[in-house]
């Protein structure tokens, strides 16, 4: 790779240097994953310069949160990464509820947990789905699909909505789980580890699938930290490091799963840290289900979380207190639902490290949101990663990255 | 003094005999190879549906069989548009052509029973190997012709692409020619009944893999699909064709790819016999082995991932062509042997 561009340097420096060829591939490009838009410098068919351009997908979900209240504006979180939607919903309201100082109830947390590598598998099925479109194998993307749609019909039965789920709700879950998603993820649980290898044989053992995503895209542990990777993609490098294991939140530390971590820092490994991911989170929604049937009953949200509906401006509670003489309950002073302050809180999305950065000025409506989107990150470290390489090349990095734009933009 | 009457009475004769024989059955031949193609589609949009648990087209006619119909309908309909900027005009509407003509032209020497070949000559084998680099043709110039910079990658890639396989490809029916001591069609199936094995699949399994592979190279399909790689190049050489003239670039893959399979059941598979006559269709088994190695391209389809520019590259000078060198030293060694 370096190699590769030393040479081209050369040429540059020498007389005979026709202009680059340039190629402009998106924002409308079938492998592009959204509305990525690339703007490529290209030697016969080598990357010389690789330019991302985003932005085509701006909504502006950041500054809208600032005029909505903190339950209004967790819907916005559903169209960040629309693939795994009840992710950001959960990463929202941990943070909030780090701001306003809410005790979760135990049985909302495990439904969390359960939600989140839902979402992680569904979010890694259609990754894979795509990644092996990007790459050829047709038959993988449908096979995907199969079983990412038993996942959103799991979800259309836990709550309605199937894509964009805005489940949780500050302070615990919108609904309790019936007997019938309980023995429905029973069954997935059970299946789904069968259904991994079927993937794995279509394209693991394939010489065509290996010689395009070994060696492709490589980036050393240290230069992926220094780019701001986190997730999957990370991992890939060799690089330990998972929020739900460095920072635990929810019941993550209670429960018994792996980091999957690969050495090579190529496509190919980043591909097998999800696969790995994808069996682990099946494990973790096995034993989230079991520590459900112990808290049968439970209350899934907590006491003191505010309304749904919450007014815009301040907002105080009384706080009941005691008569100092006499000793009967009196209204005491009113304390803010929401406190004044700042907040980060970020949770392993199953794109990487998604953080959110919440300022309060005590009103019922966040002053200023901002979302560490992972894909966002990821995108800057597309020309470290396909410089020097094929344009073949780059539609392998763009899928082993896995960006969502809606993400990326906000 | 010349007798005008009986010239023209023997040119009637001829005409009638041999000539009219031949349109008469190249207008059997096209029209029962476009029924093919159409149905190809078809079988192909099938076979992956059911491959990949889905249905495939089933709206149009009883279990979708109108689809091919309602599909040409519809691509003959559609505005043929030619974009302002294209570099020359009549490059751009001449290219569909080039590569369908030279596709189609193939069948006329391919004999698909002792009796029904519109051609028979004595280098059948040259003709359709030339035949097919001229439809390689058609997707450089339409690649240079569109002026978009996908067509052109996709051009180029083809150029290269079709200029290396076409070596391998060659090269392993050097073999077959070796054997059969002959390159008229006709004569090599013969050769190969008369042969040991009956078919040169056996003895020439080497020539007859590369000759598989370097085939579906040709016809620019999955994993070698590189000149209109849908993730890459979107469309690759025809992504600026619409209408009538991108159908005829697909016609032309298809017609590639039966010709090729045809070359394939000729030349290795030994035509139409079998291990037993079928009364009334000689041509049943040549139609059966055909739809084997039709199913066979549209299994890969569904298989296999797509190569890169490079590894492609290699495998084509670093693989296919030193195998089929060995095939050949091989053959020759038997031939003087035996």
């Amino acid at each position: 790779m370096a190699q590769t561009l030393e040479i081209i340097q050369k040429q540059k420096d020498s007389e005979q240097w026709d202009e680059p060829y340039l190629v402009n591939m998106g924002p409308q490009h079938p492998a592009t994953h959204g509305v990525l838009r690339l703007f490529l410098e290209l030697d016969g068919e080598t990357i010389v310069r690789c330019d991302p351009r985003i932005g085509y997908l701006h909504r502006g979900v950041e500054k809208l949160s600032e005029h909505r209240t903190y339950s209004q504006a967790m819907v916005l979180t559903d169209r960040l990464d629309y693939i795994a939607s009840a992710a950001n919903n959960v990463g929202y309201c941990l943070a909030v509820e780090k701001l306003m100082g809410l005790e979760v109830p135990r049985r909302a947390q495990i439904i969390r947990v359960i939600v989140c590598e839902m979402a992680r598998i569904a979010s890694h099925l259609l990754w894979l789905a795509t990644h092996a479109l990007d790459i050829g194998a047709m038959t993988v993307f449908l096979y995907c699909f199969r079983d990412r749609e038993w996942l959103l019909d799991i979800f259309e039965e836990i709550c309605g909505a199937r894509l964009t789920v805005s489940y949780p709700r500050i302070g615990g879950v919108r609904l309790d789980f019936n007997q019938k998603i309980i023995d429905e993820l029973y069954r997935f649980t059970e299946e789904f580890p069968h259904r991994i290898p079927e993937y794995e044989t279509l394209i693991d053992v394939n010489r065509i699938w290996l010689k395009r995503t070994k060696g492709v895209g490589v980036i050393s542990g240290e230069e992926a930290v220094n780019l701001g990777l986190t997730g999957p993609s990370l991992r890939g490098s060799g690089v330990r490091y998972d929020l739900r294991r460095a920072r635990p939140y929810l019941i993550y530390d209670e429960l018994d799963f792996e980091v999957a971590v690969e050495f090579e820092g190529d496509v190919y490994s980043r591909y097998r840290v999800r696969m790995k991911e994808m069996r682990e989170a099946n494990k973790i929604i096995r034993q989230c289900l079991d520590k459900l049937a112990e808290c049968e009953g439970e209350p899934v949200i907590a006491e003191d979380a505010p309304d749904l509906v919450i007014p815009y401006g301040k907002i105080k509670r009384p706080e009941p207190a005691l008569h100092p003489k006499r000793g009967y309950l009196v209204k005491g002073v009113e304390v803010p639902i929401v406190p004044e302050g700042e907040v980060y809180f970020a949770i392993e999305a199953p794109k990487g490290e998604l953080g959110y950065y919440i300022v309060s000025d005590g009103t019922g409506h966040p002053w200023r949101v901002r979302i560490r989107a992972p894909s966002f990150v990821h995108i800057s470290a597309l020309p470290a990663l396909s410089e020097g390489q094929m344009v073949a090349d780059i539609i392998a990095v763009i899928g082993s990255v896995d960006i969502v734009l809606g993400e990326c933009d906000r | 003094m010349i007798d005008f009457l009986r010239l023209y009475d023997t040119a009637n004769h001829f005409l009638l005999k041999y000539l009219g024989l031949s349109v008469f059955k190249s207008l059997v031949l096209v029209g029962i190879t476009l029924l093919h193609v159409a149905y190809t589609t078809y079988a192909e949009r099938k076979i992956i549906g059911h491959m990949q648990q889905r249905l495939g087209p089933n709206r149009v006619g009883p279990r979708g069989l109108l689809q091919p119909i309602a599909d040409v309908l519809k691509l003959i309909t559609k505005e043929d548009i030619i974009p302002s900027c294209v570099d020359s005009p009549v490059v751009f509407k001449l290219a569909p052509f080039i590569s369908l003509v030279a596709g189609a032209t193939s069948l006329a020497v391919i004999p698909i029973w002792e009796h029904f070949v519109v051609t028979n000559v004595n280098m059948a084998l040259l003709v359709v190997l030339a035949m097919s680099s001229l439809s390689s043709f058609g997707v450089i110039l339409a690649g240079w012709a569109s002026n978009s910079r996908y067509s052109f990658l996709g051009g180029l890639r083809a150029s290269a692409q079709v200029i290396s396989y076409e070596i391998a490809m060659a090269l392993a029916l050097v073999g077959v020619m070796m054997l059969a001591g002959s390159m008229n069609l006709i004569e090599i199936v013969k050769a190969q009944i008369e042969s040991p094995f009956k078919i040169y699949a056996i003895p020439q399994i080497i020539g007859f893999f590369v000759f598989m592979v370097a085939a579906i190279a040709e016809t620019n399909r999955t994993p070698f699909d590189l000149p209109e790689a849908e993730s890459e190049l979107v469309a690759g050489y025809f992504v600026e064709y619409s209408g009538i003239r991108f159908a005829l670039f697909y016609l032309a893959e298809y017609f590639g790819m039966i010709v090729m399979s045809m070359l394939a059941v000729v030349c290795f598979l030994g035509g139409w016999y079998g291990p037993f006559e079928v009364p009334g269709v000689p041509m049943f088994w040549f139609l059966l082995k055909l739809y084997f190695l039709i199913f066979f391209y549209i299994w890969v389809r569904a298989t296999l991932p797509r190569y890169r520019y490079d590894q492609l590259m290699g495998l084509g000078w670093k693989v296919l062509i030193p195998l089929a060198l060995l095939n050949i030293v091989i053959t020759g060694l038997i031939k003087v042997l035996a």
